[in-house]
């Protein structure tokens, strides 16, 4: 059946079992391929996208439950400190974990603005990097952090 | 040496590319700048027509495009390349663009593996930029009207005094067409070090953009006008197991569900495997959930991980198994003279590739020719498979490049563009076919379990006598490319890939090294490439056993590694690839040991573990050593790594950043297969299919990590590798250092580490 939420900022509506995962949805139905498939049990956070503004695994995220709801994927994050900081800090290698883990850093930081190693790999310890980028992933949601937080003061 | 595509197959023989012509020609929109064969011009091999290999373009903007056969799998690959080119050719680096190619046979053998990218390429590249510089500076300065001699080239325009014109503008309006013999392209005098600003320089790759804002285009994200979707439903073994009859009687009323067949492959691939299909991935899902298939299992139903261990055993108590790598004589005497010997057995479990992105292809016919749209490492060897199996020639194939979501050697086999390809065949549609993690772990090749003895033979003054190196394991070279083994010197093959890092720089006197196929394990399931491949267990044998050996004769583990690493007679290392050779290796040892503190005292229950390795081939040695320092808990035998401090020489670093990067990645495999991977043949599947009990390492795993690069002037080898397989031994023996507890078993167990301090 019908469903209808807002993707990136725009409003769609897409017809397809209720139970189908967002995952599929977004990537199949709606092109956006940047959020990626890896484990399909939200244990890599491969699918990581944000539901109203949280990070939530799609891949088993049924779409009924984005239904009036606010669905930001990696390619409705423009231009974010934390992407700039990967690039800075080179932290991608294969590269197909990193919207996942852009997005699961992104949540972290919308609550924290000043996260601990400790926080870091608490909240990031979902999102499997087969490359084990880690330390370059942690030290670029530390550099985006600060970024951010000078942002705000000016 | 079997070859593909004109150009052998296997490292050590990969030829340096110092044969080969080079023709530079004006074509519409610029200069092409091609390698030729030796002695060939411009005219066509007997019944061929000429095809030039073209590595790189300027065009008329001035744009310089670096085609890159090698695929991108997170080693910034196509980056490297281009620097190493646009070194020699002085080109603008923000005129420089890539162009990952498509297959075509005038690419040659298209391979990416064995850390050889740099060492491949490193020559070819620098040559190939230097003439093209050459020609740009002799026309440069016609055009200008002035002498040759008096001109310099540097960020793409060419200057004489005051006088200067860019390449665009040569390109423009000169006259490019020249030809470089072998000969003259040899005798071209490349850059010093010192004047290298490319090389050993960092910059930002240029894949990495693409792969934070979600642009990046991996082999899942392909798609086609019309495709449907596909799965295999995975046979319960991999040879020898046929479909009896499938019931999909509850799929029919799912929505999207367009129905199973069985795939016949006249390629042997993946042969009477079925597949499902739907109009979305969630519909094939739903059915194959619902879908019975009754099988015929293959008699691999009954083998376990025991068994293919036992078995592993039973071979190498047979004298008369397998290959000889090397073996010198005297071996045996050496063993019946000796005042004491030390032999132990080593084990290593089975270890998935679990790459990010499970397999995947998208595969459909147009106008006559098959489209194979996937990542792939190793595309001249699956793209013969295809042709075989749509039945057409393989001219009538292409595969498009995509970016590759993780290969660790993974993707050098490409049976998923097999599936997909016969699925679309079958069903007359394209088809995307997309593994789910259970399917990919299923359909993986993985890492063969291995069994490995080594001995060694001490005199009476504790002098090392001899030594013996016994591996076995189901060899993937043997199982995916026969024609890639070795002769051994006893005239049977092996698989290098499977007991390279045996045949170690060490003087151990006579030395015995001996490769035993586990036709079970060859026979059960497909044994892969996996990071390292070899080494990733015969280093782990190697290095603990070189410990055990030290600690036996009562010496310091790394004094006596240095002791041993004499760089004398076959160790003395030769030019161009292993120049000092285990001199090399010795100061890598030393300086980790001196960055880690070997030797300080420590908290209770906290050890140093060395160890070495010299990467995959003697012809390619990149000399990496580890210290792993440990804490070990004794009642529960949990070993918490608490730094790993890792020193690589890998000759000349192209992209130091990069490198570090490789080098950051390829240890934390190492700890993650030391300890937190592993799995088991099970009944003739691995036991582990997801992340609910394959547990590979997390962020909070992170151990403290101190990674450095040797400076190093000489012939650039390979990062990507290496440093996967002395982790493992450094911890096992940093254990044995802390507690006193000996482990001889990949992955390192609590229960193991409490067992040994028991014994």
């Amino acid at each position: 059946m019908a469903t209808t939420f807002v993707l990136n900022g725009r409003s769609v509506t897409v017809d397809v079992p209720d139970d189908t995962p967002l995952l599929w949805v977004i990537r199949d139905g709606l092109a956006l391929t940047g959020t990626k498939f890896g484990c399909g049990i939200a244990m890599c956070g491969a699918c990581t996208i944000h539901l109203n503004g949280t990070a939530v695994r799609s891949c088993v995220t049924p779409v009924s439950a984005a239904a009036g709801s606010e669905v930001t994927t990696i390619e409705g994050l423009k231009d974010h400190p934390l992407q700039h900081a990967w690039i800075e800090t080179q932290a991608p290698q294969c590269g197909y974990c990193q919207s996942g883990q852009i997005m699961q850093a992104a949540s972290l930081l919308s609550s924290n603005p000043d996260p601990s190693d400790a926080d870091i790999n608490s909240s990031m310890n979902g999102n499997l990097c087969r490359c084990m980028a880690y330390v370059r992933i942690r030290n670029a949601i530390k550099l985006a952090a600060a970024e951010m937080r000078k942002g705000g003061e000016s | 040496m079997k070859t593909l595509a004109g150009r052998p197959t296997a490292a050590p023989a990969l030829p340096r590319l110092t044969r080969r012509g080079f023709l530079i020609s004006s074509v519409g929109t610029g200069v092409t700048l091609a390698f030729t064969n030796p002695g060939v011009l411009m005219a066509a091999p007997a019944g061929k027509p000429f095809e030039p290999s073209i590595w790189y373009q300027i065009g008329t903007d001035g744009l310089v495009t670096v085609n890159i056969a090698e695929c991108e799998m997170g080693q910034h690959v196509g980056t490297a390349l281009a620097r190493i080119l646009a070194e020699e050719l002085e080109a603008d680096w923000n005129s420089v663009r890539l162009k990952y190619v498509d297959t075509d046979p005038k690419w040659g053998l298209m391979l990416t593996g064995g850390s050889w990218s740099m060492w491949h390429n490193f020559d070819l590249l620098s040559r190939a930029g230097a003439a093209g510089r050459m020609t740009l500076i002799d026309e440069g300065a016609r055009l200008m009207g002035v002498a040759a001699a008096g001109c310099t080239a540097r960020d793409g325009v060419v200057s004489a005094g005051k006088k200067s014109i860019s390449y665009a503008e040569i390109v423009q309006k000169g006259n490019l067409d020249r030809r470089f013999s072998p000969e003259e392209l040899e005798k071209i005098t490349l850059k010093k070090a010192s004047e290298r600003r490319l090389v050993g320089t960092d910059v930002k790759a240029i894949d990495v953009p693409g792969k934070v804002d979600g642009s990046g285009r991996y082999g899942i994200d392909a798609a086609v006008a019309g495709m449907v979707y596909a799965r295999p439903i995975m046979p319960p073994t991999r040879y020898g197991s046929s479909v009896v009859s499938i019931d999909d009687s509850a799929a029919k009323n799912i929505k999207g569900y367009l129905g199973a067949k069985v795939l016949d492959d006249a390629s042997n691939t993946v042969p009477g495997w079925p597949v499902a299909y739907g109009e979305s991935f969630a519909a094939v899902n739903k059915a194959i959930a619902v879908i019975n298939v009754e099988w015929k299992k293959g008699a691999a139903a009954g083998v376990t991980e025991t068994q293919l261990r036992e078995h592993g055993e039973k071979l190498i108590a047979d004298k008369n198994a397998g290959s000889l790598m090397r073996s010198d004589d005297g071996v045996d005497e050496a063993f019946a003279a000796a005042a004491s010997t030390l032999e132990q057995t080593y084990v290593t479990d089975s270890v998935l590739h679990f790459q990010m992105e499970p397999a995947n292809a998208l595969a459909y016919e147009k106008d006559g020719t098959w489209e194979i749209h996937t990542g792939n490492q190793w595309q001249s060897l699956i793209l013969p498979a295809l042709a075989k199996a749509l039945g057409v020639a393989e001219d009538k194939v292409v595969m498009r490049t995509y970016l590759l979501g993780g290969g660790f050697g993974r993707r050098l086999y490409g049976d998923y563009a097999v599936l997909a390809a016969l699925a679309s065949k079958s069903i007359g549609k394209p088809v995307k076919l997309v593994c789910t993690r259970e399917d990919d772990a299923r359909l993986d090749c993985f890492r063969s379990p291995s069994v490995q003895r080594v001995r060694m033979a001490f005199d009476q003054g504790g002098t090392i006598t001899g030594m013996e190196h016994h591996a076995t394991a189901g060899w993937p070279t043997e199982a995916m490319f026969p024609g890639g083994l070795s002769p051994g010197v006893n005239g049977k093959p092996y698989d290098q890939f499977s007991i390279n890092g045996a045949d170690h720089w060490y003087d151990t006197g006579k030395h015995r090294v001996r490769a035993i196929s586990n036709d079970l394990a060859i026979k059960s399931f497909l044994p892969g490439w996996l990071r390292s491949v070899g080494p990733g267990w015969t280093n782990w044998a190697l290095e603990s056993f070189m410990d055990e050996a030290a600690h036996k004769l009562g010496k310091d583990p790394l004094a006596l590694r240095l002791e041993l690493l004499k760089a004398e007679g076959r160790n003395a290392g030769s030019a161009p690839n292993a120049v000092g050779g285990a001199a090399r290796q010795a100061n890598v040892l030393k300086r980790a040991a001196e960055k880690a503190g070997w030797g300080r005292k420590l908290p209770k229950d906290t050890g140093l573990g060395i160890a070495t390795t010299f990467g995959q081939e003697r012809a390619m040695p990149t000399w990496t050593a580890c210290v792993a320092q440990v804490r070990v808990d004794r009642k529960s035998g949990r070993v918490i790594v608490e730094k790993l401090t890792m020193v690589v020489d890998a000759g000349i670093v192209i992209q130091p950043n990069g490198a570090l990067a490789q080098v950051e990645g390829a240890t934390l495999w190492g700890l993650s297969m030391a300890m937190h991977e592993g799995t088991q043949f099970q009944n003739g599947q691995v036991r582990d299919t997801n992340l609910n009990s394959y547990t590979p390492l997390r962020m909070a795993d992170v151990p403290e990590m101190d990674v450095e690069l040797i400076e190093s002037p000489h012939t650039a080898v390979g990062v990507g590798e290496p440093s996967t397989t002395v982790v493992a031994p450094a911890i096992g023996n940093a254990i044995f250092a802390a507690v006193g507890a000996r482990v001889r078993r990949l992955p390192i167990r609590p229960d193991a580490v409490v067992a040994a301090l028991k014994a």
